[in-house]
């Protein structure tokens, strides 16, 4: 095989997403247009037949929630998504699919940040959770997005990523190389149809059944307890991830993740050269959600705010960190452009900063 | 394959059994793996799933084949085959099927869903699954009600039948109209095998039989969806008795679902002898 060679190229964020999980080993995709995700899909459709992998243009949500379980059990990296609305649509399949042990990504390509409690409370019926990868642009989500295919096949669980309008349609220098990761081989469990005919033919199912030959046939008690170990497994298992940025002697710590932490780090900045003690905590994972870096970096500060873009959904979990150290406000509001789509003018580097000015004058 | 030896068969007491009777050979199916069930007296699905096993049996799919099976009755066979099967949501197995069969070509990929699963909860499902001309097999077993809930209409309920909320029998004018899935889905582009079989006597068990392995061979032979519609007893959701159930499938449900071959693309040299005329 000839030297891989490495060039950066100028791409459309929603490029990215797709290079990213094609370079993951993601050889399965299945999605349906809806803005702001719809340039994902476009991409993976180029992309994947070059690989040898599959890209369906689903009939709807549904179904490529469902195609995705199918290609997933049967062994191969695979992978959807949509907007919040289309997630609304595949969560029955996302809250199954974790009780049945069958791994895959989700890219949430969201309206604003009003999905936050979509994602990270689960979405679904029932009982389970889904961990989650916010990146803050493109340039942190070929990482991410590898992380949530390795996290999907570890722990036998639906992945989710978010990105935004905002993430989709910016163009960044990306470095992208032509030598992907081969997908890793199909783990043990995943049906090839060879069991067939030995006795011991495979069964993947969210139902809770047990071979009827084994004497057993359904234990539902036995599978929720098992399912409720695994989840317990999961949380502790992945460790929550944050960005700190001058934290450690701040008066006034914001948290934001995605975008809106784009801003709020521009900010920081701005501040900072102003003499100001501002400090920035970005989640990067949103579930496990860093409880513990969120509680160390309120910890010393005055005043705690969450800047995000929705009515206030990450100020539940940042009041639960913090628990009661410092005064938490919420720097929020869904503010959109007209379409909805994008974000609304008033998402500022200006008004953040005079947000900010206003709590540092109050303390 | 390990058959059971007639000294390991437990007889199972009934009231109607000579007392003296004694199992001489045990014939459950080599790709099933229990030969008891759990579902009513008089059900017609053990037939269908038994007809659709000995087919894979019978053309060597048995370690090529994935199954995918709905939410319904039939979902009881779902752990009780000995071939590799896939649990899908109800409504959801041709999605999920055309996912395993796209990662795995080749593979002997097929769909188990009742009526209410595959034609109310999921109809464009199986649309879409033949329009894009998926390499799989598609078998609908249809008693015309949800039994699994007791007994509910669905949409291929016939005009005059009584289920819990039509009470008075199906009328179209206050429930709507009975839908022909084999119909609809012989006129799709994409399709290579459409028939109806009936499990309410021998020769439309036999019938069967026959359509499930030309469906599984025209979907080895890759010319896309193969349906198969089985219309089955449900005495217990038709609010019958348990012997008059054939007869009422035959002169109600088929009047309306009539049985037969509706569409094939199968080489009249492609198709092959049938289990029971091998």
């Amino acid at each position: 095989m000839s030297e891989s060679t490495t060039t950066t190229r100028l791409v459309e964020g929603s490029e990215a997403f797709a290079q990213a999980m094609v370079g993951a080993g993601c050889r399965f995709f299945a999605g349906y247009p809806m803005t702001p995700f719809t340039e994902v899909l476009e991409h993976m459709a180029v992309a994947l037949p070059w690989v040898g992998g599959v890209c369906i243009n689903a009939e709807s949500e549904l179904e490529a929630v469902g195609m995705v379980w199918g290609a997933a059990a049967a062994g191969t990296r695979a992978a959807t998504g949509s907007t919040g609305q289309g997630l609304s649509l595949m969560q029955e399949s996302i809250a199954e699919a974790a009780i049945a042990g069958i791994g895959f990504v989700v890219l949430n390509m969201a309206r604003g940040q009003g999905d936050y409690f979509q994602a990270t409370r689960g979405g679904g019926h029932g009982d389970y959770r889904t961990p989650v990868l916010a990146p803050s642009g493109p340039a942190e989500v070929a990482g991410l997005v590898a992380d949530a295919f390795d996290l999907a096949e570890r722990w036998r669980n639906p992945v989710l990523v978010i990105g935004d309008y905002y993430m989709a349609h910016t163009w960044v220098d990306v470095q992208s190389s032509d030598d992907h990761t081969a997908p890793p081989p199909a783990p043990s469990w995943a049906l090839d149809g060879s069991t067939g005919g030995t006795g011991r033919a495979k069964l993947v199912s969210p139902l809770g059944t047990t071979k009827q030959r084994d004497g057993v046939g359904y234990d539902l008690a036995a599978h929720y307890a098992h399912a409720d170990e695994q989840r317990r497994a999961m949380e502790a298992g992945i460790e929550p991830r944050a960005e700190a940025i001058h934290t450690d002697d701040a008066d006034v710590v914001l948290v934001a993740y995605g975008t809106m932490a784009r801003y709020a780090e521009a900010v920081v900045s701005d501040r900072r050269s102003a003499g100001h003690a501002v400090g920035l905590l970005r989640p990067i994972t949103l579930w496990p959600f860093p409880t513990a870096q969120v509680a160390e970096a309120a910890d010393g500060s005055r005043t705690v705010a969450v800047y995000e873009n929705n009515a206030g959904q990450m100020i539940d979990d940042v009041r639960l960190a913090v628990l009661g150290a410092a005064p938490v406000v919420g720097l929020n509001g869904y503010r959109t452009d007209s379409s909805a789509f994008g974000i609304s003018p008033e998402v500022s580097v200006e008004q953040l900063t005079a947000s900010v000015d206003e709590l540092l004058e109050q303390l | 394959m390990t058959q059971r030896r007639p000294d390991e068969l437990v007889i199972l007491p009934s009231e109607s059994a000579p007392t003296d009777a004694a199992i001489v050979a045990d014939f459950t199916p080599d790709l099933i793996d229990v030969g008891e069930h759990h579902l009513c007296p008089g059900c017609g699905e053990p037939i269908a799933i038994r007809a659709v096993m000995d087919a894979i049996a019978f053309l060597g799919l048995a370690e090529r084949a994935i199954a995918v099976f709905g939410i319904g009755c039939s979902t009881a066979f779902s752990n009780n085959l000995d071939v590799e099967v896939l649990q899908a949501l109800h409504g959801r197995s041709p999605s999920v099927a055309s996912g395993v069969s796209r990662v795995r070509p080749g593979l002997a990929v097929f769909t188990v869903q009742g009526d209410g699963d595959m034609a109310n909860e999921g109809l464009q499902e199986v649309l879409h699954a033949a329009a894009r001309g998926e390499n799989i097999v598609c078998v609908m077993l249809n008693n015309g009600v949800f039994g699994e809930t007791g007994g509910h209409l669905t949409v291929t309920t016939t005009i005059g039948q009584r289920t819990k909320n039509t009470i008075e029998g199906r009328n179209a004018a206050d429930h709507g109209h009975p839908m022909r899935i084999a119909e609809m889905l012989a006129q799709i582009d994409g399709v290579g095998y459409v028939a109806r079989g009936a499990v309410n006597d021998a020769g439309n068990v036999a019938r069967t039989k026959r359509m499930m392995v030309d469906a599984f061979t025209a979907q080895q032979q890759g010319l896309g969806l193969s349906f198969v519609e089985v219309l089955t007893m449900c005495p217990t959701g038709w609010f019958i008795p348990t012997d008059e159930a054939p007869d009422y499938l035959a002169q109600t449900i088929a009047g309306t679902h009539g049985v037969g071959v509706l569409r094939s693309s199968l080489a009249a040299s492609g198709s092959v002898p049938g289990p029971d005329e091998a």
